[in-house]
């Protein structure tokens, strides 16, 4: 088969999308910290502490979206450990976005193995199904592409939208910007500048649990160690590849899902001739290449990484 | 009101006491997960002690663990000290691990006085190049090398896989992904009989030494300091910035690549892909349990260490998840990180409107 003829296909198009979906919940939500001014390292580990909680919950009995919320929850808390730290606090927000991404990730292992200690294949839930609307799912082309993916998928697409109204549209968002660019300007207007960037950093670590959910909800059926595998790392790349930007981080995430999906296609292909990890490395080589690409004419939020105490200038 | 206000200089006893009693308050807090594994408390805590200190051999074993967390702990807090991330301690760990084996398992054939050297120098070269190219790409383009070194921890992760499968393949090893042994010459000195603890530990505590006496000592120590400190004012003062972070990078990734050596070379004896349970990681809590000071490094591996012996040892012994070392040792962090703001501010009552 042709490397054109992979292009063509729906199920290639279908792939990206699916691929993308946990990283367009990541961009959005180290989007949203960023903007306020908080790197948020924790990401790693809130994506590992999303998969955990929503899958477990739904194990429990809470359902589907009782299992999105158990996700989301847990990724503001863990958000919370993180903008306490780095806000009112105002420690170095490398260092405490790592001790959160290791203590997320350590929580949710222990939880687990400690929840079932003696099994050797992960019990399996009933996951999010390929959405079947009438009309539409049928539909050539667009029909598996688009209308045959998981709810989760169409939430991750909602979410861009509403990201983008809230930041470019309301007050809310204008404040948002605000704090991450002038804190100052945002103490004078008589607003919290505290209480800004930790609902920042809570709401963007509820979405980035969502991206972690994804993965034992929808992609797959159950929890493993190990699964989120350094997603949420391309995610901190990919928001600057986006420069803080909703609509650009749908169009990386999405890049970042279509050239996954080619090359697993085209290790199918050529697998004889190449060793298979030259395929699995070249994503994490892509998202490397990306950030230096973007790196120089990068807007970086002024007040990113800079500690604000009130009364202090 | 409540306000923040930073001390003129850190009390002496608290840049000391912080870091232990948040180590303390940590393997304190260790109770509630073991509560919610339903063990008996006093019982785990005991087990613990005795997984460390309980024999000779335990506590060579705490001996053997820590080795690599002071190689992994001096890279993170060198680095650190210039402000320069290098997150990606766990990638040069194993650049330096696969160098030791590419010469070591017979490629060079010459007696232990040349053979041991020349594997150290590749190990720490290999490593030290693993950190020169997020550097350059830092300093030439302006990528963030927190990014690029985590994102390149995954990448060596995968060469290694694919040259246990390819080039460094043991073809004696029935289809296992291991690398070939490093032959007997090559192989660092055991220091006790029946025991794994080596050499590696030596030449640990002297890095340590060394680091501490250039840190403190030598004008690359200032620098670094400098650096670290204000940039822009050490650029203004005439400092060459780049070159104190490309020189800073090099030791970093050096330093990380001989936890590899080490491993390998003075532990394993071949390569696999699971030869760090996270040591490069790991190395960023004991730097900062150390304060980023080089001989607080070692104190501080020797407590990381004994955690995750004395919890396997426990775990093993009670039947709760092993995890808990990893959970111990991620408290540790955000306790000292918390502990060190109290060290540098202090909080101020005042009447409501003066600021």
């Amino acid at each position: 088969m042709d490397i054109l003829q992979i292009l063509l296909t729906d199920s290639f198009w279908a792939a990206s999308l699916r691929i993308a979906t946990p990283l367009i919940f990541g961009v959005l939500g180290a989007l949203i910290c960023e903007k306020s001014g908080v790197l948020n390292l924790g990401i790693e580990g809130i994506f590992a502490a999303g998969a955990m909680a929503g899958w477990m919950a739904v194990w429990l009995g809470a359902g589907l979206w009782g299992g999105l919320l158990a996700a989301a929850l847990v990724g503001a808390f863990f958000g919370l450990i993180h903008a306490i730290l780095t806000v009112p606090l105002g420690l170095s927000q490398h260092v405490s976005g790592l001790g959160v991404t290791l203590f997320a990730t350590s929580v949710s292992y222990f939880i687990y193995r400690t929840a079932l200690p003696n099994v050797t294949s992960p019990p399996r839930i009933e996951s999010f199904q390929a959405l079947d609307i009438a009309g539409l799912s049928d539909l050539p082309f667009i029909g598996p592409v688009l209308f045959q993916q998981t709810a989760m998928t169409w939430l991750a697409l909602l979410m861009v939208v509403l990201v983008w109204y809230v930041l470019e549209r309301t007050a809310l968002g204008v404040a948002i910007k605000a704090v991450g660019d002038n804190p100052d300007s945002v103490d004078a207007q008589g607003l919290s500048v505290y209480s800004l960037r930790i609902g920042a950093v809570m709401a963007g670590s509820a979405l980035m649990a969502l991206g972690g959910a994804f993965l034992t909800m929808s992609a797959f059926d159950a929890f493993f160690f190990g699964m989120v595998n350094g997603r949420g790392w391309v995610c901190i790349a990919l928001v600057i590849f986006a420069s803080w930007r909703p609509g650009k981080a749908l169009l990386g995430a999405l890049l970042f899902g279509a050239f996954d999906a080619f090359q697993v296609r085209l290790q199918t292909e050529v697998g004889a001739l190449v060793p298979g990890q030259v395929f699995l490395m070249a994503p994490y080589i892509l998202s490397i290449l990306a950030l230096v690409i973007a790196a120089r004419g990068a807007d970086y939020p002024r007040a990113l990484l800079t500690p604000w105490f009130k009364g202090q200038r | 009101m409540i306000r923040i206000e930073a001390r003129n200089a850190p009390p002496r006893a608290l840049t000391l006491g912080v870091p232990i009693l948040s180590a303390l308050v940590a393997l304190a807090l260790a109770s509630i997960p073991l509560a919610f594994a339903g063990a008996d408390i006093s019982t785990a805590y005991a087990e613990m002690a005795k997984g460390v200190f309980g024999s000779k051999f335990a506590f060579s074993e705490m001996l053997t663990r820590a080795t690599p967390l002071i190689f992994t702990g001096l890279a993170a807090a060198l680095a650190f000290r210039a402000k320069l991330w290098n997150i990606g301690a766990e990638g040069q760990l194993y650049l330096g691990a696969m160098a030791a084996v590419a010469i070591g398992s017979g490629a060079v054939d010459a007696p232990a006085f040349v053979l041991v050297p020349l594997i150290v120098v590749f190990g720490a070269a290999a490593g030290a190049a693993g950190m020169a190219v997020p550097t350059v790409l830092k300093t030439r383009f302006g990528a963030d090398e927190v990014v690029t070194t985590l994102l390149l921890n995954f990448v060596i992760l995968i060469f290694v896989q694919m040259m246990l499968e390819g080039a460094l393949k043991d073809p004696m090893s029935l289809g296992w992904p291991q690398s070939s042994p490093i032959l007997d010459q090559g192989m660092l000195p055991q220091l006790m009989d029946r025991m794994r603890i080596h050499s590696g530990l030596i030449m640990a505590l002297v890095a340590a030494g060394i680091a501490q006496f250039m840190l403190a000592r030598s004008v690359w120590g200032f620098r670094l300091r400098a650096v670290g400190e204000n940039a822009a004012a050490a650029r203004h003062a005439g400092i060459r910035v780049n070159r104190s972070l490309m020189s800073v990078a090099i030791v970093s990734g050096g330093l990380a690549g001989l936890a590899g050596v080490s491993e390998v070379a003075g532990l394993k004896g071949y390569l696999t892909a699971d030869l760090s349970p996270g040591f490069g990681y790991t190395g960023i809590v004991v730097a900062m349990l150390a304060g980023l000071s080089p001989v607080g490094v070692v104190i501080s591996a020797l407590f990381i260490a004994s955690v995750f012996v004395g919890a396997d040892s426990m775990s093993r012994a009670m039947g709760v998840s092993s995890y808990l070392a990893d959970l111990v040792v991620s408290m540790s962090l955000l306790c000292v990180l918390i502990g060190g703001f109290f060290a540098r501010f202090r909080i101020v009552r005042s009447k409501v409107g003066v600021a």
